[in-house]
C-alpha cells in the first residue's frame, strides 16, 4: 500500500488561522461555498406609518454581521431609509456621524470593517426599483428580508427568488418576539448532514463480506491465547466470532431483544476474569456494543423516499449531480440490499497493528463500493450524454453519507392571506391548538404585516401610526376569519387568549425592535443562512418563532 | 396615552423602542410591576459585571450597551489572537496581542454614546467579595468550567440572608459549535453551576497505556508527542500551546509516530485541536446565546417580563431547536446544598487511582484534589512535608482507608470551598 505522508511541514496559512474555529465545523469545502456567495439584505421598504422612516432592520444587520465575520464572498444592503436617532439606540453598525445619511451606505461601511475579505454594496432605494434590472437578483445566493413588508414588495421578490432557486429568509423582530420563515427551492438536497457520529456506525456484523469474515476466522483458537492477546482482540472480531458460534448452536442470528440479551450474556461469559484486572476491556466494549450494532441493515424511510422520487427515477441530461449519484446508489442498493459501506471504524481496545489491519478491511470495502457506484455513474453520464463529469471526491463523500442524505422539500414564505393554501391554514390551526403554543406570535406578526400593508399601499392611511387601534382590530378580525375559512370550528379560548397576548406583547414596541431580540434573531437567521449556503447540516423547515418573554422557541412547518 | 419618558442620556428619541417596551405592561409582566420612568431609572443605575470579553463577551457588551445599561464592567485576562477574528467582532487585525477587555470596552464606549465600560485585565480570582458586591447582576461568557465554578461558589458564599443586596443573580452562557446554553442562577435559591456539573461532562481521556504503547488513532500519536515525547526530549522547555514552533515540533513527532504505526490522518490542524483542546466556535451561535443571556439581564434588572427559570439549551445542527426547563437544585450539591454527595466507588481501587478518577468523574472534575475524612488526612498536596507523610496512602485501597458510607472532604487549589462526598462501595 502506498502510504503518503507529506515530506515537509507547512503550517496553516493566515486565512486558515483566522477561520480555524469554523473550519472545524464545515471544512474547506463549506468555506469555499461561503466565499462564493453574495447575500442580499432587503432591510426596509418605506415608512411604517407616521413618524417612522421604516423597519429598523437590526435583525437583518446582525445576521449580516454573523455572515461577514466567517467570510461570505459579499453582501448587498438595500434600504431606502435615512439614519435617525432611534436607529442609533438599537443598531450597533451606525455611529453619531451617520445621522441623516443613507442607512444602507452607513451599515454597509461599518459592516465591511469587520472583515477585509468581504465585498459590501449598498443601495439607498426600494427593492422594487432594483428588481427592474433582470440581473440584479441573480447575483445573490440568498435573500434576507426584514419585515414587516407590504405584500406588493414581498410577493414579487419571493416569487422571482423562487424562479431563480435562491433561498429567502423573511424575518420579524418586534419587541420581545421574533419569527422567521425560510423559503427553499422545491427540492433542496443535502449530502453532508453531519449526523451524530454515534448514529452513523455501520459495522455489518450480521452480514460480513468475505474479507471481514475471514479476519474473524483467522483469529484461531481464542482459548489458546495468552491473557495479553485475549484482552486485545478488537471487539468487532469478538462479536463476529461469537455470532458465528451462536448461529451454529441456535440455527439463526440473535434477532429480538430477548435473544440479543442472551447473546450479550454469552459474550460476557467468555471474558476472562481471573486476570490481574479482574476483567477485559475489549469484552466490556463488545458487551456494550451488542444492542447497538447487532441489527440487520435496514434502509431508512427517508432514504427510501428519496430513491422513489421522480428526480431519482427519471434522470435527464440536466439532472443535478445529486440525483445522478443518488440514482447510482439506488442501483447499488437494489443489487446488494445495503448502501455503500461508510468505512469508518470506531476506536476500540486493540494492538495498533491489529486495529490498523481491521480498519484497512473496512476502508478497502468502502473503496470498492465507491468504485462500483462510480462505474454506474460513468455509465449513466454517457447514456444521458452529459458533458461534465461528476468529481470522484463528490461520489466518495456521497457514499460515506449515503445513509443520512436529506432532501428538504422547500415551501414558500409562510403567510396568512387570501392566497394561503389549506395545508398552511391547517398547520396553523394545529399549531394554535397546542398548549403554550408560540404559533400565536406568528399570527400577531402576520397581523402587523397586514397593518403595514394597509398603511403603505393606501395613501389615505399613511398618516396613521403602526400602532393604530382601528387598523389592528380590523386586521386581526380578517386573519381570524381566515383561520376558520377551511375549518369552521371556532378557535378555543386558550388560542384566542394566546393570540391576544402575542398582540399585546408585540404592540408594546409599536413596531420597534429591542436590540437583544434582534441580535438573537440575527444569530438564528445567520445560522440557517450558513447551513443553506454551505449545504451542510440541516436547515429549518420552514418557520421558527422565538418568545423572548418566556425564553422559548418553536419550529413549525407552515 | 403614555407621556414621553426621558433617559439620563438626553438624546431625544434615541431609546424610543426600548422605552416604549419599558413603559407599558405586557401580558406576562408581573401585575405589581410599575412601568415607566422609575423602571428606566433603575435600568440606568444598574451596575453590571461581564466576565469574559471573548466570543460571548463582545456580543454581551454590545447588547448591554444597546439595552440602555450605562455602567458596565468587564474582566478578561486574555489578549487578542488571530483565531478570534472570525467572531469577536470588536477586534481587528491591528489589535492582535492587545488585551481583550480594554479593546472591547473602548470600542463599545466609542460606538454607543453615554455608556461607561470599565475594563479589568486579569483573573476573576484577583478580585474579592467587596469587588463582586458592588454589582447588581453578573453575566458570564466563559470557555472554562473551572472559572464558572469559581465565580459560582464565590457568589453562593457571599449570600447573607439578612441582606437581600448580597444575592447577585448570575447569568451564564456557553457555546460549542452550533450548540449552546443560557442559564439563570439565583445563588442559594435556584440550581447552581455545581448542581448542574454532571450535565457538562468532560470528554473521557485516552488511557495512558494506549498513548504510550498501542496508539490506534492519529489523536493518540499527538497525545504521545505532547505528553511523552516532549517530556523525554525537551523537558527543559516549558511547553506553550501558542508557540508555533512548539506545535510544529509536536506535529512532526506525532507524524513520525503515526508513520511508524501506519496510522493516517495526523494534520497540523488536528494537532492544534488536540493540544489546545480547541472547541469550534462561530459568530452566529455566540450571537444567539449572548443575546439570550443579555435579554435575561434586561428582564431581571427591569422586571419588564419574567426571567428564564432557569435553563435554555440550543442546538442548531438540525433546524432551530431549543429546550427550556428548570434544572434541579440539589440538596447534595457541594456548593449550595447541605448534604454530602453520594459517590459509588470500588473498594479495591487504590487512593491514587481514586484521586485520578476525580479529575474525570462528571460530578467532580477536580484535577488536584487533597482528601480528608473527619478523623484523618488521606492525602494532602501541600505543604511538602505533609505530602510526603500522606503519600504512602496513595497505594492503599479505599476499603483500607475509609468505611463504606463514610464522608470525605475534598479540597482543590482551583476552588475556595471543600467538596463533600459520601463514598459507597460498589
Amino acid at each position: 500500500m502506498a502510504d503518503s505522508f507529506p515530506a515537509t511541514i507547512s503550517g496553516p496559512t493566515s486565512k486558515e488561522r483566522k477561520y480555524d474555529r469554523q473550519l472545524r465545523l464545515w471544512a474547506a469545502t463549506g468555506q469555499q461555498a461561503l466565499e462564493d456567495a453574495r447575500v442580499l439584505l432587503v432591510n426596509s421598504d418605506g415608512p411604517l406609518g407616521s413618524s417612522s422612516t421604516g423597519v429598523t432592520g437590526v435583525a437583518g444587520v446582525e445576521a449580516l454581521k454573523n455572515l461577514v465575520l466567517p467570510g461570505i464572498g459579499g453582501f448587498t444592503i438595500v434600504d431606502p431609509a435615512t439614519v435617525t436617532e432611534a436607529d442609533l439606540g438599537v443598531n450597533f453598525f451606525l455611529e453619531e456621524e451617520s445621522l441623516g445619511k443613507s442607512r444602507a451606505d452607513e451599515t454597509c461601511r461599518l459592516l465591511r470593517e469587520l472583515n477585509p475579505d468581504v465585498q459590501g454594496y449598498s443601495y439607498s432605494k426600494s427593492i422594487s426599483d432594483l428588481l427592474t434590472d433582470p440581473d440584479f437578483l441573480s447575483r445573490h445566493k440568498l435573500v434576507i428580508i426584514s419585515g414587516p413588508t407590504k405584500r406588493s414588495t414581498l410577493e414579487p421578490l419571493c416569487q422571482k427568488a423562487q424562479e431563480l432557486e435562491i433561498p429567502v429568509l423573511y424575518v420579524h423582530s418586534l419587541g420581545f418576539c421574533a419569527t422567521f420563515s425560510l423559503q427553499l427551492p422545491t427540492e433542496f438536497p443535502i449530502v453532508e448532514t453531519h449526523p451524530d457520529p454515534e448514529s452513523t456506525q455501520d459495522l455489518r456484523l450480521l452480514n460480513p463480506w468475505p474479507e471481514l469474515a475471514a479476519a474473524a476466522e483467522s483469529l484461531g483458537d481464542l482459548e489458546a491465547m495468552d491473557d495479553h492477546q485475549h484482552g486485545h482482540v478488537p471487539y468487532t472480531l469478538l462479536l463476529l466470532r461469537f455470532l458465528s458460534q451462536w448461529k451454529q448452536t441456535h440455527g439463526a442470528m440473535p434477532d429480538n431483544y430477548k435473544e440479543k440479551s442472551a447473546f450479550r450474556e454469552f459474550v460476557r461469559s467468555n471474558a476472562r476474569t481471573k486476570n490481574a484486572e479482574g476483567g477485559e476491556e475489549n469484552f466490556d466494549e463488545a458487551v456494550a456494543a451488542v444492542l447497538k450494532t447487532i441489527s440487520p441493515f435496514s434502509l431508512r424511510s427517508s432514504i427510501r423516499e428519496i430513491f422513489e422520487m421522480q428526480q431519482c427515477q427519471q434522470l435527464t441530461t440536466n439532472s443535478a449531480d445529486f440525483w445522478v449519484i443518488a440514482s447510482a446508489i439506488r442501483t447499488f442498493y437494489n443489487a446488494h440490499g445495503v448502501l455503500p459501506l461508510p468505512g469508518s471504524l470506531p476506536d476500540m481496545k486493540a494492538q495498533s497493528a491489529d486495529y490498523v489491519a481491521l480498519q484497512n478491511i473496512y476502508k478497502a470495502k468502502a473503496r470498492k463500493d465507491v468504485e462500483e457506484v462510480t462505474a454506474t455513474i460513468r455509465q449513466l453520464e454517457s447514456q444521458l450524454g452529459r458533458t461534465t463529469t461528476i468529481l470522484d471526491r463528490e461520489v466518495e463523500v456521497f457514499c460515506k453519507n449515503a445513509a443520512h442524505i436529506k432532501v428538504v422539500r422547500g415551501r414558500g414564505i409562510a403567510q396568512t392571506n387570501e392566497d394561503t393554501d389549506a395545508v398552511t391554514l391547517k398547520a396553523l390551526r394545529s399549531g394554535l391548538a397546542m398548549p403554550e403554543s408560540l404559533a400565536s406570535i406568528f399570527i400577531a406578526c402576520q397581523i402587523i404585516d397586514a397593518v403595514v400593508d394597509e398603511i403603505q399601499s393606501k395613501p389615505a392611511q399613511n398618516q396613521l401610526s403602526v400602532d393604530d387601534e382601528g387598523l389592528w382590530v380590523a386586521q386581526k378580525e380578517r386573519i381570524l376569519a381566515l383561520l376558520t375559512r377551511d375549518d369552521p370550528t371556532p378557535l378555543d379560548e386558550e388560542a384566542q387568549e394566546s393570540i391576544d397576548n402575542a398582540i399585546q406583547e408585540i404592540r408594546r414596541a409599536e413596531g420597534g425592535e429591542l436590540h437583544n431580540i434582534a441580535s438573537l434573531a440575527g444569530g438564528l437567521v445567520a445560522q440557517e443562512s450558513l447551513k443553506v449556503l454551505t449545504r451542510q447540516y440541516v436547515p429549518l423547515d420552514n418557520t421558527c418563532v422565538f418568545d423572548g418573554a418566556r425564553s422559548r422557541s418553536e419550529m413549525y412547518r407552515f | 396615552m403614555a407621556t414621553a419618558v426621558i433617559g439620563s442620556s438626553g438624546y431625544k428619541g434615541r431609546w424610543n423602542h426600548l422605552y416604549k417596551v419599558l413603559s407599558k405592561p405586557g401580558p406576562f409582566s408581573d401585575e405589581d410591576w410599575v412601568p415607566g420612568q422609575g423602571t428606566i431609572n433603575t435600568l440606568e443605575s444598574s451596575k453590571i459585571l461581564v466576565i469574559g470579553a471573548g466570543g460571548l463577551g463582545c456580543e454581551i457588551l454590545k447588547n448591554l450597551a444597546l439595552s440602555g445599561f450605562k455602567d458596565i464592567h468587564v474582566i478578561d485576562m486574555d489578549t487578542i489572537d488571530i483565531s478570534n477574528l472570525n467572531r469577536q467582532f470588536l477586534f481587528r487585525q491591528a489589535d492582535i496581542g492587545k488585551p481583550k477587555a480594554e479593546v472591547a470596552a473602548a470600542f463599545v464606549e466609542k460606538r454607543v454614546k453615554g455608556v461607561n465600560i470599565t475594563p479589568y485585565v486579569g483573573k476573576i480570582q484577583d478580585k474579592d467579595e467587596d469587588y463582586y458586591m458592588q454589582f447588581k447582576i453578573i453575566i458570564c461568557g466563559l470557555d472554562s468550567i473551572e472559572a464558572r465554578r469559581w465565580i459560582n461558589s464565590t457568589l453562593v458564599g457571599m449570600v447573607d440572608f439578612e441582606n437581600p443586596e448580597s444575592l447577585k443573580p448570575l447569568i451564564d452562557g456557553g457555546t460549542e459549535g452550533f450548540k449552546g446554553q443560557a442559564r439563570v442562577i439565583l445563588p442559594t435559591l435556584s440550581s447552581c453551576i455545581e448542581c448542574q456539573l454532571d450535565m457538562h461532562a468532560p470528554r473521557p481521556a485516552v488511557p495512558l497505556c494506549t498513548i504510550a504503547t498501542i496508539p490506534r488513532q492519529p489523536q493518540h500519536c499527538i497525545e504521545w508527542a505532547h505528553q511523552i515525547a516532549w517530556q523525554e526530549k525537551r523537558k527543559d522547555d516549558t511547553f506553550d500551546s501558542d508557540d508555533m514552533e512548539h506545535i510544529s515540533w509536536v506535529y512532526n513527532e506525532a507524524l513520525q509516530r503515526a508513520q511508524h504505526f501506519h496510522i493516517h490522518g495526523v494534520t497540523f490542524q488536528m494537532t492544534q485541536g488536540v493540544v489546545k483542546n480547541i472547541i469550534p466556535a462561530i459568530a452566529s451561535t455566540n450571537a444567539v446565546i449572548a443575546a439570550s443571556t443579555t435579554s435575561e439581564v434586561l428582564k431581571i434588572a427591569t422586571s419588564c417580563n419574567p426571567y428564564l427559570d432557569n435553563y435554555m439549551m440550543y442546538a442548531g445542527e438540525e433546524g432551530v431547536y431549543t429546550y427550556t426547563f428548570e434544572a434541579e437544585k440539589k440538596e447534595d450539591c457541594p456548593v449550595c446544598g447541605n448534604l454530602a454527595r453520594k459517590m459509588d466507588v470500588d473498594a479495591n481501587m487504590t487512593l491514587g487511582e481514586f484521586i485520578e478518577s476525580l479529575g474525570e468523574k462528571a460530578e467532580a472534575q477536580l484535577k488536584k484534589p487533597s482528601l480528608r475524612t473527619e478523623e484523618r488526612t488521606l492525602y494532602q498536596r501541600f505543604p511538602p512535608q505533609l505530602e510526603e507523610h500522606t503519600r504512602p496512602n496513595l497505594r492503599l485501597k479505599l476499603g483500607e482507608l475509609v468505611e463504606n458510607g463514610q464522608e470525605i472532604a475534598v479540597s482543590d487549589p482551583a476552588y475556595t470551598i471543600d467538596f463533600r462526598y459520601r463514598l459507597h462501595f460498589k
